[in-house]
C-alpha cells in the first residue's frame, strides 16, 4: 500500500525533476487521461472563445513548420536534387564511409562509457544523501550548457603538444588529439549528462525499498542491481542511452577542434557535412546531413515508443 | 528485405580500411588546395611506387592556414605542411618542429607553385570593376575572408595595401584605402573557401577577393556563364610555402619519402599538375605552355614592399596592428 | 560513491580546471584586458544578447506551442508533438547548412525576404534565428508536462468564482507555469549562448557585428592566442555554470511551491 500511494504522487515528481537539463524525460505518465480531462466543451468559460483558439494553433503551427520543419525539408530536397544515383555515389564514397565508420565508433564508445557511469553516477545520487548535492547534479549537467567549442579547448589544453600531458605523451608515443581517443573523450565529455539525467528522477521516485528487501532477502550487491534495480529503470536507460546516441554522433563544434580533419580518418560525419559543403559538392554534403537527418528522425520515433513504455513503467509489477 | 541489406551495408562500411600502403605520409594544407593535391598525390604516389616499388599513402588535412599550424603546433602529425603563407610555417618552426632556416632548404623560398590576388565578379560585371580603386566605392560588396584566421585574406589584404602604397606613396593613405576598402565587406568568413561558397553559391557581395587558382575552380565549377575573372594591373605574388615537419617525419623515418614528395614539386610533372590547377608554374618552360590561361600582372612581393611576414605579420595582423585598428573605428 | 567522483574527475572535473589553470597563467590585468577588450565584449555582447533575444522569443512562442498541444485538438497534433525535438536530435551541422540554405538570398525563404529588403543569412539576424532553431524544444518540453499536470479544478473554480477567461489565465494559470517557464527560458538561454555549429554557418562572422563569443575561441586558437582563447572560455563557462546552477535551483523551488497534492 505504501508503494502504493507514493505512485500516485510520481507523476508530479517525475515532472518536476526531468526538466532540469533533460528536459525530455519529463514526458509524463498518462498523458491522455490527463488531456481528456483538460479538454472541455467549447462554450465552457474554461476554455478560450473559438477565433483566439485558431489564432494560437496557427501560431504555433506555422512557427513549428518555418523553424522546424522546412529546414528538414531542405536537407532532403537537397539531397535528391540531383537524383537517386548521385546520392548514393556520394554516400559510398571511402570518405563517406569512412566518416560513417569512425561516427559509428566514437558513437558506441561514448555510449558505452557514458552508460556505466551514468547508472553509477544516478545511483550515487538519486539513492544516497550528502552534501553538495545540488553542486553535482551541477557539474553532471555542466557540459550541457558548455559551449561545445570549449569542451573541445579543454582537451587541446590537456593533451595538446603544448598542454598539460602533452608531452608525456608524446615521450609515449601514445596519440589521444587528433585520433579516435581524442575525439571520443570529447564526446564522452559533451554526452556525459543524457544518461545520468535520464535515470536520476526515476530511480529517485523508486526510492531503495526494493533494493532493501532484496538484500535483507539475502541478495548481494550485484544481484540487486541487476535483478531488481535495473528492470525497474530499464527503459529510462534505454531513453538515455537514445539520447546519448543523438548527441554523440551529431557532435560538431567539440569534435571539430579536436579532429585535425585528416581526410578518411578522422572526420566524423557531421564535419564532413562541413568540408563537402566547402568542396562545392552540395549534392554530397547533403546526403551525408540526410543520413543525420534520418538518424534524427528514427531517435524521435524510438523516443515516443520508449515514452509510452516509460509511462507503462509506472505501473509496478507485483510479482 | 531488411535483414538482408543490413549486413552488405555493414561489409561495405567495414571494408576498405585493409588497405595499408608502405608509407603513409600526412600532409597538413590551407583550404583551397583540395584540389589541387588530389591531382598531385596520385601523380606522386604513382611516380613514388614506379622509382621504388614501395607504394605511398598520402592522407591530407585541409581547414584555414592558420588553424592548420596550430594544430600542427597541438600535436597533429603531419610529415609535411604546405600552407598558405610562410608566417604559419615560421609558428611551427618556433616551436621547434621544423627547423629554423626551412625556407632555405628548397629553390624559391619553398615555394614551388605561386598564385596572386585576383577579383571574381558576377556576369557582365555589373558595378564595372577593373581595378583596386573600384573596390572602395561606396556601392560595392566586397567579399573577402578575415585575415586572422585565413592566410589568402591576408595576401588580399596585402595586395591592397601594396596597391595603394605605390598609387598614394604614403602609409597613412594606404591605411586610409584599405580602411575604405573593409568597410565594404559585409561578410567575414573564417576561410578563403567560406568566402568563396558565400560569394557563388549564397550569391552575397559585388566582387570575390580570391585567390587566382580558386576564382578559376569557382569558374569551372559553377559556370563561365555565371562569373568573370578580372586581373587587376598590380597585385602581390603569392608564394605559398611547404616543409617537411622534421620532428614528426624525424620520429615516424619518414623524412625520404617527405622529401622526395616535396622535390617531386620542383619537376615538370610537379609544375605541370600546378598550373593545371591554375597556380602559376616556377619552371619557365611550363609558364611558356600556360602562358595564356594567366593574365599578365605586374606582381610586387612581400619581402620588397611590407619587409617580409614577420614584419608584416607584427605590423597589419598582430594584437592592436593596423587590421585591429581598421575594426576598432 | 568514489567511482562516480572518479569519473566525473576525470571526465568533467580535470578539464576544466586544466582551463582554468590555464587562466591562472594570467596576470588578473592581462586577464581583465582581454576579456574587456572591445572585440571581446562585442562577441560576448552579441552572444549574450541575442541568445536573451532568442529564448524570449522561444519563452512566448513556447507557451503558445504548448497551449496548442496540451489544450487543443487538431490533425496532427501528435506529428507536431514529436516535431518539436527534431532541433534537439538534429546534428548542429546539419541544422546550419540547411537554415543557411533556407534563408540565403536564394533560398525558399531568403528570397521572398530579400524582396522585402529583410536580409537574414550572414547578418545578426541570422544568428538570432539558429538560437530560435536550437532553443524551442527545451521551452515546450519544461512546460509542457507541467500545464498537463495542472488541476484543471482550479481553472474551474476561478471560473466559478466569476473570473473570465482572461483572467483565469494570466492570474491562475500563468503563475503556476512561471518555475517551468523560467527553467525552459533559461535552459534555451544557456544552449543558445554556447551554440557553434548551427550559427557559424548562417553568422556573416564579422568582428563587432555577427561574430559570436565560441567563434572568436576559435579565432584566437587559430591566432595562436590560447590565453584569449582560455579568458573567453572561462567566462562563459561561468556563466554556463551558473545558469545551470539557477535551474537546479529553481527546480528546488518549484518542488515546494507545487506540493505533491
Amino acid at each position: 500500500m505504501t508503494m502504493q500511494s507514493g505512485l500516485a504522487t510520481s507523476p508530479t515528481q517525475l515532472r518536476v525533476y526531468a526538466p532540469t537539463a533533460d528536459l525530455d524525460v519529463a514526458s509524463p505518465p498518462s498523458r491522455e487521461q490527463e488531456r481528456a480531462r483538460a479538454i472541455v466543451s467549447p462554450r465552457d468559460s474554461r476554455t478560450e472563445p473559438g477565433p483566439v483558439r485558431f489564432v494560437i494553433i496557427a501560431l504555433a503551427l506555422t512557427f513549428l513548420t518555418v523553424f522546424v520543419v522546412l529546414p528538414l525539408v531542405v536537407v532532403f530536397a537537397q539531397a535528391f536534387s540531383k537524383g537517386i544515383s548521385s546520392y548514393v555515389a556520394a554516400l559510398t564514397e571511402p570518405e563517406a564511409l569512412s566518416a560513417i565508420r569512425l561516427t559509428l565508433l566514437v558513437a558506441a564508445i561514448s555510449v558505452g562509457l557514458n552508460l556505466v557511469f551514468g547508472v553509477i553516477a544516478a545511483w550515487a545520487i538519486a539513492k544516497f544523501d550528502f552534501r553538495g548535492k545540488t553542486f553535482l547534479i551541477t557539474l553532471i549537467d555542466l557540459p550541457f550548457s558548455v559551449s561545445p567549442v570549449i569542451s573541445g579547448l579543454v582537451f587541446v589544453l590537456l593533451f595538446g603538444a603544448q598542454g598539460y600531458f602533452g608531452p608525456w605523451l608524446q615521450a609515449h608515443n601514445i596519440h589521444v588529439l587528433f585520433a579516435v581517443p581524442g575525439i571520443a573523450l570529447a564526446t564522452v565529455f559533451v554526452t556525459f549528462p543524457f544518461v545520468a539525467r535520464a535515470l536520476i528522477p526515476l530511480m529517485q521516485e523508486q526510492g531503495t525499498q526494493e533494493e532493501e528487501a532484496a538484500i535483507s532477502l539475502g541478495a548481494s550487491g550485484l544481484q540487486t542491481f541487476f535483478r531488481v534495480t535495473l528492470p525497474n529503470i530499464k527503459w529510462g536507460l534505454l531513453y538515455g542511452v537514445l539520447l546519448c546516441n543523438a548527441r554523440a554522433m551529431g557532435e560538431f563544434g567539440a569534435v571539430s577542434v579536436v579532429s585535425g580533419h585528416i581526410r578518411g580518418e578522422t572526420n566524423t560525419m557531421p564535419l564532413l557535412v562541413e568540408i563537402l559543403y566547402n568542396e562545392y559538392q552540395f549534392v554530397a554534403s547533403f546526403a551525408i546531413a540526410s543520413l543525420l537527418a534520418m538518424l534524427a528522425l528514427i531517435t524521435l520515433v524510438v523516443k515516443t515508443v520508449l515514452e509510452r513504455r516509460l509511462d507503462e513503467g509506472q505501473i509496478p509489477s507485483d510479482d | 528485405m531488411f535483414r538482408r541489406i543490413l549486413p552488405i551495408v555493414a561489409g561495405l562500411i567495414w571494408a576498405g580500411s585493409a588497405f595499408a600502403a608502405d608509407v603513409t605520409l600526412l600532409n597538413v594544407s590551407y583550404d583551397p588546395t583540395r584540389e589541387l593535391y588530389a591531382d598531385f598525390n596520385k601523380a606522386f604516389a604513382a611516380a613514388y611506387s614506379k622509382e621504388t616499388g614501395k607504394s605511398v599513402e598520402i592522407k591530407q588535412s585541409h581547414g584555414g592556414s592558420g588553424s592548420q599550424a596550430r594544430a600542427v603546433i597541438d600535436g597533429l602529425p603531419a610529415d609535411i605542411v604546405t600552407l598558405a603563407l610562410a608566417y604559419d610555417i615560421d609558428a611551427i618552426a618556433a616551436k621547434g618542429l621544423i627547423a629554423a632556416d626551412w625556407q632555405k632548404r628548397l629553390p624559391l623560398n619553398a615555394s614551388p607553385y605561386t598564385s596572386t590576388i585576383v577579383f571574381l565578379v558576377r556576369k557582365g560585371n555589373p558595378k564595372a570593376i577593373k581595378d583596386w580603386d573600384d573596390l572602395i566605392r561606396p556601392v560595392v560588396d566586397v567579399i573577402t575572408p578575415n585575415p586572422k584566421t585565413s592566410g589568402g585574406a591576408r595576401w588580399n589584404y596585402l595586395a591592397a595595401w601594396g596597391y595603394a602604397l605605390k598609387k598614394f606613396g604614403s602609409a597613412d593613405k594606404a591605411r586610409q584605402f584599405v580602411g575604405d576598402l573593409y568597410k565594404n565587406v559585409p561578410v567575414l568568413d573564417t576561410g578563403a573557401r567560406g568566402s568563396t561558397v558565400t560569394f557563388v553559391e549564397r550569391g552575397v557581395g559585388d566582387v570575390l577577393l580570391a585567390w587566382e587558382n580558386e576564382a578559376f575552380l569557382a569558374q569551372r565549377e559553377f559556370g563561365k556563364d555565371k562569373f568573370e575573372i578580372v586581373s587587376p594591373p598590380l597585385s602581390i605574388l603569392a608564394e605559398p610555402p611547404l616543409a617537411v615537419v622534421d620532428k614528426v617525419a624525424d620520429k615516424k623515418g619518414t623524412r625520404a619519402v617527405a622529401e622526395a614528395y616535396l622535390r617531386y614539386w620542383y619537376t615538370r610533372e610537379g609544375q605541370e599538375i600546378a598550373a593545371r590547377n591554375s597556380y602559376r608554374p616556377r619552371d619557365p618552360e611550363i609558364g611558356k605552355e600556360y602562358e595564356k590561361s594567366f593574365a599578365k600582372v605586374e606582381l610586387f612581393t612581400i619581402d620588397d614592399v611590407f619587409g617580409g611576414w614577420a614584419k608584416a605579420q607584427k605590423d597589419h595582423f598582430g594584437e592592436g596592428g593596423i587590421f585591429d585598428q581598421i575594426y576598432k573605428n | 560513491m568514489g567511482l562516480t567522483l572518479t569519473w566525473l574527475s576525470v571526465i568533467i572535473l580535470i578539464p576544466l580546471a586544466g582551463l582554468f589553470l590555464k587562466t591562472f597563467e594570467l596576470s588578473f590585468d592581462q586577464f581583465w584586458s582581454i576579456v574587456t577588450s572591445r572585440r571581446t565584449l562585442n562577441a560576448l555582447k552579441i552572444s549574450f544578447g541575442l541568445s536573451f533575444a532568442a529564448a524570449l522569443v522561444n519563452l512566448v512562442m513556447g507557451t503558445i506551442i504548448v497551449w496548442a498541444l496540451v489544450r487543443y485538438r487538431f490533425p496532427g497534433r501528435r506529428l507536431f508533438d514529436a516535431i518539436v525535438d527534431i532541433p534537439f536530435a538534429l546534428p548542429t551541422a546539419v541544422a546550419g547548412v540547411a537554415l543557411t540554405s533556407l534563408f540565403a538570398q536564394k533560398g525558399w525563404l531568403g528570397a521572398p525576404l530579400a524582396e522585402l529588403g529583410i536580409k537574414v543569412a550572414f547578418t545578426p539576424i541570422g544568428i538570432f534565428i539558429a538560437m530560435i532553431f536550437i532553443g524551442i524544444p527545451f521551452v515546450v518540453r519544461t512546460v509542457q508536462p507541467v500545464l498537463l499536470d495542472l488541476d484543471v479544478e482550479i481553472e474551474e473554480a476561478a471560473a466559478s468564482l466569476g473570473a473570465n477567461r482572461w483572467h483565469t489565465v494570466f492570474r491562475v494559470i500563468l503563475p503556476s507555469l512561471i518555475p517551468a517557464l523560467l527553467t525552459g527560458f533559461a535552459l534555451a538561454f544557456a544552449r543558445a549562448v554556447g551554440e557553434y555549429g548551427s550559427v557559424i554557418f548562417i553568422a556573416g562572422n564579422l568582428p563587432n557585428v555577427s561574430e559570436i563569443a565560441p567563434l572568436l575561441i576559435v579565432i584566437r586558437l587559430s591566432e595562436f592566442r590560447y590565453a584569449d582563447a582560455t579568458s573567453i572560455a572561462v567566462v562563459m563557462l561561468v556563466a554556463s555554470f551558473l545558469i545551470i546552477f539557477a535551474v537546479n535551483r529553481l527546480q528546488r523551488w518549484a518542488q515546494t511551491r507545487i506540493p505533491a497534492h
